[in-house]
Formats: C-alpha cells, structure tokens, sequence
C-alpha cells in the first residue's frame, strides 16, 4: 500500500523567498551580492557574495618592490587611498627603523584627515540617497570637490594618490596648500549644518534610523566591527588613540563614542568624527616645520627577515597590513586586515527581522567600500 | 462665435451648436468627442513634458545643478529629445512573463489619468464633461490607475516588481481613504458635488479661506495623501530606486517606461488641479468678501491663468517635498494613514458638518 506522506502545509505568508540584491544594485554601492532570505518584505537571512571585483591584489604584492606596493594599496579602499598608503609607509619605515622628519609627519597627518572628511563626506552623500533623500548626494559631493580640488593641486590626482612614499613623500606640499585647507575648513564649518538640517534632525530620517540594526558593545568586539560603526556601540577602536602613530599622540583629538548601537548612532559619529577631523587640520596646519619632505633610502628597499604588522585608522576602521619578509626586494606574503571585510561580517546579525528598507539603510551605515572588500 | 478670454462658455457652446447644425446629432457627438480628444491628447503630451522639464529644473535648483541646458535655450528641448530617444528604443521582451498583462498595463495607467482630465474645469466653460459628480468620479477614476501598477508588477515575473506593486497596492488602496475623506470635508461645506458649482461658490473666498481650520487641515492631509497616492516624493515606495531598483517599472523599457513615467507626471497634474479647484478656487480669482474694488482689480487676471498658476505652485510644493525628504518605511506609511491621518480626517468631517450645521463657516 502507498503511504500518504502529509506535507507540512505552508501558507503564502510562511513561505520563504530569496532576491539577490546586486551584483548590480544602486544601493549596494559596487558589485557586492547579497542574497536575501525574505519573508514578506522582512529579512530573515543575508548571505553576502563577495570576489566581483578580486582583483589579487595580496598576491601581487609578492611580486612588487616595497614601493610598488603603495600603489596597489590605492586601489583597495580607493576613498582613503592617503590611509592605505600611510600604513605601508609605517610598515617600511618601522621594519627599517627609519625616523622620518616632523615635517612629514606633519603633513601626512593633516592629508589623512582631509581624506577622511573626503571619505566621510561621500558616506553622507550615498547614505542619504540610499534612505531616498536625492538632494544629499550633490551637497556632500560638492563639499567634497573642495577636497579633491587640493589634492588635485598638490599631489596631482583627485582619487588615487599614491602620494606617500617609504621614507616620506612623493613631492613636497604646494605652496598654496596651507591657504587652501584653512578656507576649506572655514568653508565646511559652515557647511556642514546643512548636513544637520537637511538629514539628522528630519522626523522621516530619525523614525528611519534610530532603533534599527542595533549593535551592542559585545556584538562589536565578537565581530571586530571596528571603526566609527564600532565606536558607536560604545567601544573605544581608535588606533589613533590606541597605538598613535604619525602626530596623533601631539594633537587634541576626542574619540567620538556613542552607546546607543544603531543606524542614527553610526551617523552621528560619522558627522561628528568630520567635526574632530577638522579640529586636528586646525591644530597643524600654521605650524608646519621647514625641512625635508623625505629621507633618503636606497632604491630597492630590502626589509631585514621577519613578521612585521602595522595598523593605521581608516575612515571605515581598523585597516592592518601583516608582512612576512625573508630578506628580498619583494615580501613574501602581504596580508591586509581591511575594515569593510570585517564589518560587513555583522550584517547578517543586524539586519535579521528587519524589513529590506532596513537592510539597506543598515549596509549604507556600516560604510562599506566593494573593493576594499575583495582586495 | 465670439472669443472671450475671461469666459469660454459662449466660445464653446457655439462650436456645439455649429456643430449640431452642420451634422447628424450622432456624427456631431463623434466630431465633438476626436476634438476634444485630440485636443487633451496633445495637452496631455504637452503639459507631461513640461513637467518633466520643470522637475528637472527644480530639483536642480535645489541640488546646486544648472539642470538641463544644452537642448535649446534654457535646455527646454531635452524632454522632447529624450521622448524621441524613448519612442525609438527597443522594447525588450520579459520571458516567462505574462505577455497580454504586461503590455497592457501601461496603458491601463495612462488611460486611468487621462479619464481623469474629462472632469476638471480650466476656465469658465472649458470643460469637457460637467458631471454632477464630478469629485467622486474623479476620485473613483484615479484610482484605476493601481490596477495598472498591480498588473505591471505582477506580470513582470520579478521579485522587486513584485514588491513594489505590493507596496503600491496597499499604499494607494489606503491613502484613497484619506484623500476621499478630505475632499468629502469640502464638499461637506460646498454642498455639491460638481466640479463648476464647487468653483462658483468660491467666488467670495477660496474654501480654505472659508472653511476656517477644518479646511486648512483637510487640505494639508489631501497634499499629503495625494502625494502618496501618486507615488511620489517621501512616499515613492512602489518604485524606492534605492531598495527595489525600480519597482514596478523595473522590467519595462521604451515607450511602455515612458507612459508610466508620464502618467506619473499626469498624475501629479491631476492631483494639484483638484487640489486647486476645491480648495484654492480653480479658475476663480483671488477674491475677499465683499471688497468691491479689490475683486474687481483681481477679475482682470484671466482665469486660465490663475488655474495653472495654483496648479503650478502646488506641483512646486509637491516636487519640494521630493527632493527634501527621505523615504519613508512600508510600515510607517501605512501606520501614518491608518493611525494619524485616517483619525485626524473623521474628526476633522464631524467639525465642518458641525460649523455648516451652525452657520459658522463665511
């Protein structure tokens, strides 16, 4: 006799679908997959896909100099390139153990700032597109080409600078440098009010971010969700505070910290963290020393044998370069820790039970950059 | 036959009668209706373009853009280039969809906004039809228009169109409510409902001048409801660029894309001249009781005028809340009909049914 097997009924309500959301989604920021397990319209489940845009770059640096490898680094997290390309110099000029003049140190710290209020000022602009609000993306951008403008000026590019270099800098700063950045940080003092009134204190915004994707402090160590997503669950991840490098030790800074953990949380200390950015250009740039703007090292840098780490403060968050040396021109492993990849791990946790508008909005506030995940 | 540009009644009954005079009362009817009809399509294409063209301009504005100017002066020639562009492009074919829904449902669209227009006076005797009913047939007619939207997502065999047209399906279904309920208010005050009688009555005062606050309130609900009713501006959920691509017009390209992208703008169009018809007088001028000299300077003002010009600026309104706000969450639209506005509305009736009943109101 045939036995009947009785399938669990399911109703249309119950049933479980997927969407993948990307590799091409105009909120996804690049080409990251995610599929999403939805209920209805709320996420039970996001796998995300990475490697659309792996390009090697860990496995190119085994064939490149020291130097090359600087411009490798651009690419990764390509709207903090200064940062990327800080932490090899730190790398080099630790394992050689090469003191590099004030006046570097000076410059390079005022060019991380102005990139992270680049990069800062970019998150704002897609965050707000992604929540639907359209006239953001041209304020933040048209801030931001002010930025781009003394980049351009100075290290002759807008995006990929490549500017630093082991030992120093590629070039010395334009003279019209220090007047440029005061009148942009005179400019963007003023600006950045609009970014409070257009978006943060909005009722539409506020009932749209606070309370959603909540992270607490202990989610955020387990999940080394590190930067200003990190920081505004509440744990203090400043490797500028932590292991200060370049001139953060000298400077007043305030590591902005929030405890609420969610959406509104990670904005806030985002526009905040523009705030304290400008604090420290203000704090530098009158009092560049004269000097030299490298030191000179021999043309094939060659680190002695050994495990070298360093880390450096990117705009997303803890970026950690790991090398292993055996004594050649070239190293024979390079490992980067990059943040996106590390934040986009807590995703999933946030954005479960939440509808897709949530997801989004969640994604956009962990400030993720596609390449810098893939590498 | 004369051309009065202050009252067209005389302009347009001659027209009628020539017509009855030369032709069988039936042919007569058919001629009427191929010129009425010629003449809203080409309005319709006319006033669709311009639009897209004052959107454009708009929201530059607001984004520190110059907008389009390369397309003729001012750039006024790039919604007509762009039309061009989007009638010549391939119309690409869904497979696994359902062919008959899917090509029907632009047309559903355009046709739920285009019947819609019949019913709106633009001057004095510029009016295709003068129901007796007129609100409540356009409210019933516009609402046609989620069946196209439903169609559009449902056929598309895509998940994100499917969505949207869910979320358009529950939002428009509940904001109808709402608009309903706001237009009932005045007619509650107006008692008619035929769209001329509604303007006349306003001759001494616009009814949100005359309704006190009851009005003012119906009139913001009915910005707000229509404003989701048309899938616009912080309520663009069905098509929520950001989440679902494109919603329910995801799948579609070509000319079909084009008429939702155009009943959209109609839509709008629709939505602000009923708002300035019930609530800001139509046609009718700005006009203060019972100050003679006042009305009679305002009264030189041609009514086509002050139509279009209330129109335009409550497309303004309704383009600045666009590129203002952030989009709202499904859950949170539909707890803002149902918990705030849906309530605010019923008490809101009550009070004007009670000032009417005590003479209250102008």
């Amino acid at each position: 006799m045939k036995e009947i097997i009785n399938l669990p009924v399911r109703s249309i309500e119950e049933e479980e679908y997927h969407i993948n959301m990307g590799p091409q989604h105009p909120s996804t920021h690049g080409v990251l997959r995610l599929v999403v397990t939805l209920q209805g319209e709320t996420v039970m489940k996001v796998q995300p896909h990475c490697g659309y845009i792996h390009r090697g770059i860990e496995k190119m640096c085994e064939k490149d100099t020291y130097q090359q490898i600087i411009h490798l680094t651009d690419r990764m997290d390509y709207l903090s390139a200064h940062i990327n390309n800080h932490a090899v110099c730190l790398l080099v000029e630790g394992a050689l153990e090469v003191e590099v003049p004030e006046r570097v140190k000076y410059i390079r710290t005022i060019v991380d700032e102005l990139n992270r209020i680049a990069s800062h000022q970019l998150w704002w602009c897609s965050f707000g597109m992604d929540l639907g609000g359209l006239t953001c993306f041209f304020y933040g951008l048209r801030d931001r080409e002010h930025i781009l403008d003394i980049f351009e000026e100075s290290f002759g590019s807008r995006l990929l600078h490549s500017y630093y270099a082991p030992g120093g800098l590629m070039q010395d700063i334009h003279p019209n440098f220090q007047k440029r950045t005061k009148d942009f940080i005179k400019y963007f003092r003023k600006k950045i009010k609009d970014y409070d009134n257009i978006l943060s204190g909005n009722v539409i915004f506020e009932n749209r971010s606070q309370g959603i994707g909540v992270m607490s402090k202990e989610e955020a160590i387990n999940y080394g969700v590190c930067g200003p997503s990190g920081r505004a669950s509440g744990w203090e991840c400043d490797i500028r505070k932590k292991y200060p490098y370049a001139m953060y030790d000298k400077v007043d800074f305030r590591e902005v910290l929030s405890d609420k953990g969610d959406t509104y949380a990670r904005y806030m200390v985002r526009i905040d963290e523009m705030r304290e950015s400008m604090k420290i250009i203000e704090q530098l740039i009158d009092n560049i020393p004269e000097g030299d703007y490298s030191v000179k090292m021999k043309p094939i840098i060659k680190l002695p044998p050994g495990e070298y780490y360093q880390r450096v403060e990117s705009a997303r968050g803890e970026l950690g370069i790991y090398c292993i040396s055996d004594g050649n021109k070239t190293p024979v492993r390079m490992k980067f820790r990059t943040p996106s990849f590390v934040n986009l791990g807590v995703l999933d946790k946030l954005s479960r039970n939440m509808k897709i508008a949530d997801l989004v909005a969640i994604g956009a506030s962990l400030d993720l950059v596609i390449p810098d995940i893939d590498r | 036959m004369a051309f009065n540009i202050y009252d067209f009644t005389s302009f347009t009954q001659s027209i009628d009668e020539a017509l009855y005079e030369w032709l069988p009362p039936f042919w007569a009817l058919i001629v009427e209706m191929t010129i009425i009809g010629l003449v809203f399509l080409i309005g319709y294409a006319i006033i669709g373009l311009f639009l897209v063209y004052a959107e454009r301009k708009v929201c530059a504005f607001m984004q520190n853009r110059v907008g389009p100017n390369r397309v003729g002066p001012y750039g006024i020639f790039q919604t007509i280039a762009d039309f061009i562009k989007l009638l010549m492009k391939e119309l690409v074919y869904i497979k696994n969809s359902d062919k008959l829904l899917f090509n029907i449902a632009p047309f559903i669209v355009i046709i739920a906004s285009f019947m819609a227009i019949a019913a709106i006076p633009f001057a004095k005797g510029l009016h295709a039809i003068d129901f007796d009913i007129g609100i409540m047939y356009v409210i019933a007619v516009t609402s046609l228009g989620v069946v196209g939207v439903l169609l559009a997502g449902w056929s598309s065999n895509n998940k994100y169109s499917l969505i949207g047209a869910m979320r358009s399906g529950a939002q428009i279904i509940s904001y109808e409510l709402s608009v309903g309920l706001s237009l009932l208010t005045i007619i509650v005050l107006a008692g008619t409902m035929q769209f001329s009688e509604v303007v006349e009555l306003q001759s001494s005062g616009w009814f949100i001048f005359k309704g006190h606050i009851p009005a003012c309130i119906a009139f913001v609900i009915f910005l707000i409801a229509s404003t989701a009713e048309t899938n616009r501006g912080p309520f663009d959920l069905a098509e929520a660029e950001s989440e679902l691509t494109a919603g329910f017009h995801t799948e579609y390209s070509g000319i079909k894309f084009a008429f939702f992208f155009l009943a959209e703008y109609m839509n709008m169009f629709i939505v602000a001249s009923i708002a300035a018809t019930v609530f800001l007088g139509g046609w009718m001028p700005f006009h203060i009781g019972s100050w003679e000299g006042f009305n009679y300077v305002m009264d030189f003002i041609p009514p086509l005028f002050w139509y279009f010009g209330k129109t335009a600026f409550i497309i303004w309104l309704m383009m600045w809340f666009k590129w203002t706000f952030p989009r709202l969450r499904i859950d949170q639209l539909l707890n803002l009909e149902w918990k705030y506005l849906l309530p605010i509305n019923l008490v809101n009736i009550l009070i004007m049914a009670f000032i009417v009943l005590m003479g209250w109101h102008f």
